[in-house]
């Protein structure tokens, strides 16, 4: 973590800092962009925001520095399409104008500007504002990059949309649990390191099966995965995303398997549970640690299933709902209702087979 | 208005932070654009344009304070405030005084460029 922190400083330390100027008056534009190079930055202008806009999308800027009263696309209009964009809304923006009226100054920090500089702009000023605005910015990336590392993609995207507060929604998903079967003994017979060896590659096996049919991962525990789909991004065909994936962990350990036994391994077995329908979904904890997660019934029963698979001895175990909204290309058996702990009624319980021998 | 054509201070500030060579440069900018932007500020009057004859007065403001024009941007702060149709009800008067000023401060800056 620390080792990523400082990598992550020096690489957004070294790199000098890129401004773009935007200014119609041709003295100002000038008189900018001399003051910033002599601080140090490079700098390219443009004469509007319409010319500004399509620079900003085409090339990488730490820093925006805007005029207000322009031709063509004024800076209010800039500041409105920055926050409307999800690749330039983080992108700090120092209004320099001289705009009349406090009223105007509101309306830029408003929409969104980091800091506003009347002109003339005081030399002494203005390299402080920047230097603060790229010390901000600098943090900020370092943020993002950590979120994107220790956290999934959807969950930082989710993140960087919303914000983050403690809390959920309600939406439609699938839950799915897996883990591997007899861990325990096998982690027993073995080094930890080999365990660990093993568990790193359980984890980029079954990752890589879940994240590519739309699934997050949710939790790690142990040798146990939780994930979901449709949620934080809504899935369509969650049911079916999940099964896919299922079969396709369960296909993936079977090839692992396979290179185990070579190497004189035992080979290991993993169960799943899927469980489907309405679930809240949003972020527990404290403020300080929180994690993604959720919430619901069918949390509870898809862990239930998973755990059934021992009984069954069948890989993949899934429930009512989901079973209904599968296509026909999936071959699945009723096992007949089966009466889970906490739960009222017995549970219709069906295993999806994966078509190879276990 | 007893504020001078071109304030020492603010010019000498200029050359010093931007350099000697550089601020000349400006200068010479500032008198190519500066009669540009008197032209257009008489387009926005004759064409009703209150929104070009505000950006016009407010661009001539902000380039006169670099110099240290601070008449000229004082009345060119006044153009921008009190908008185009005071400007009509005196018969374009004020535009007429402006570009008087300016002729004053493209004396007074050509002669600092020596």
């Amino acid at each position: 973590m620390s080792d990523v922190r400082n990598d992550l400083r020096h690489d957004l330390r070294g790199a000098p800092a890129r401004l773009l100027v935007v200014d119609d008056n041709k003295v100002n534009r000038l008189l900018l962009t001399r003051s910033l190079e002599l601080q140090g930055h490079t700098v390219a202008s443009a004469e509007n925001g319409r010319v500004a806009l399509e620079m900003l999308r085409r090339e990488v800027f730490d820093l925006l520095l805007l005029d207000m009263e322009m031709p063509e696309m004024d800076g209010f209009q800039v500041l409105e399409q920055l926050v409307n964009d999800r690749k330039l809304r983080d992108l700090p923006v120092i209004v320099t104008s001289s705009l009349e009226g406090i009223a105007n100054v509101v309306r830029c920090i408003e929409l969104g500007a980091e800091d506003y500089l009347a002109k003339p702009v005081n030399p002494v000023l203005l390299k402080a504002r920047i230097g603060a605005s790229l010390e901000k910015k600098r943090l900020r990336d370092q943020q993002t990059e950590l979120v994107r590392r220790f956290a999934t993609p959807e969950v930082a995207q989710d993140l960087q949309d919303s914000g983050f507060s403690l809390g959920g929604k309600r939406v439609h998903g699938s839950v799915m649990f897996s883990d591997i079967r007899g861990f325990t003994s096998l982690a027993e017979s073995q080094p930890p390191e080999e365990t660990i060896e093993l568990l790193n590659t359980f984890y980029a096996l079954m990752f890589d099966a879940i994240s590519s049919h739309g699934g997050v991962v949710t939790q790690m525990m142990g040798d146990g995965l939780m994930s979901v789909f449709g949620a934080p991004v809504p899935l369509a065909d969650h049911c079916d995303s999940a099964v896919r994936a299922a079969l396709e962990m369960v296909e993936l350990i079977d090839l692992f398997n396979i290179e185990r036994e070579t190497s004189g391994k035992p080979s290991i077995r993993i169960g799943i549970g899927i469980a489907s329908g309405e679930m809240v979904a949003g972020y527990a904890g404290t403020n300080e640690r929180a994690t993604y997660t959720c919430i619901g019934d069918i949390v509870n029963l898809a862990a239930r299933l998973e755990t059934h698979t021992k009984v069954t001895r069948r890989a993949i175990l899934i429930d009512e709902v989901t079973r209904s909204a599968l296509g026909e290309h999936f071959i699945v058996e009723p096992l007949g209702p089966v009466p889970f702990k906490g739960k009222s009624a017995a549970v219709e319980v069906f295993a999806v087979d994966p078509g190879q021998e276990h | 208005m007893s504020a001078p054509t071109i304030d020492r201070a603010t010019f000498e500030a200029l050359k010093e932070t931007t350099g000697a060579e550089f601020a000349l440069e400006l200068v010479d900018t500032f008198l190519e654009e500066a009669p540009v932007m008197l032209d257009d500020l008489r387009g926005a009057l004759s064409a009703q344009d209150a929104d070009r004859f505000r950006r016009g007065a407010h661009s001539l403001k902000s380039n006169s304070n670099t110099f240290g024009a601070l008449k000229l941007g004082a009345m060119a702060k006044e153009l921008e405030l009190s908008g185009l149709s005071k400007v009509l009800e005196s018969a374009g008067k004020p535009l007429d005084e402006l570009a008087e000023e300016y002729s004053r401060v493209a004396a007074a800056l050509t002669e600092l460029k020596k």
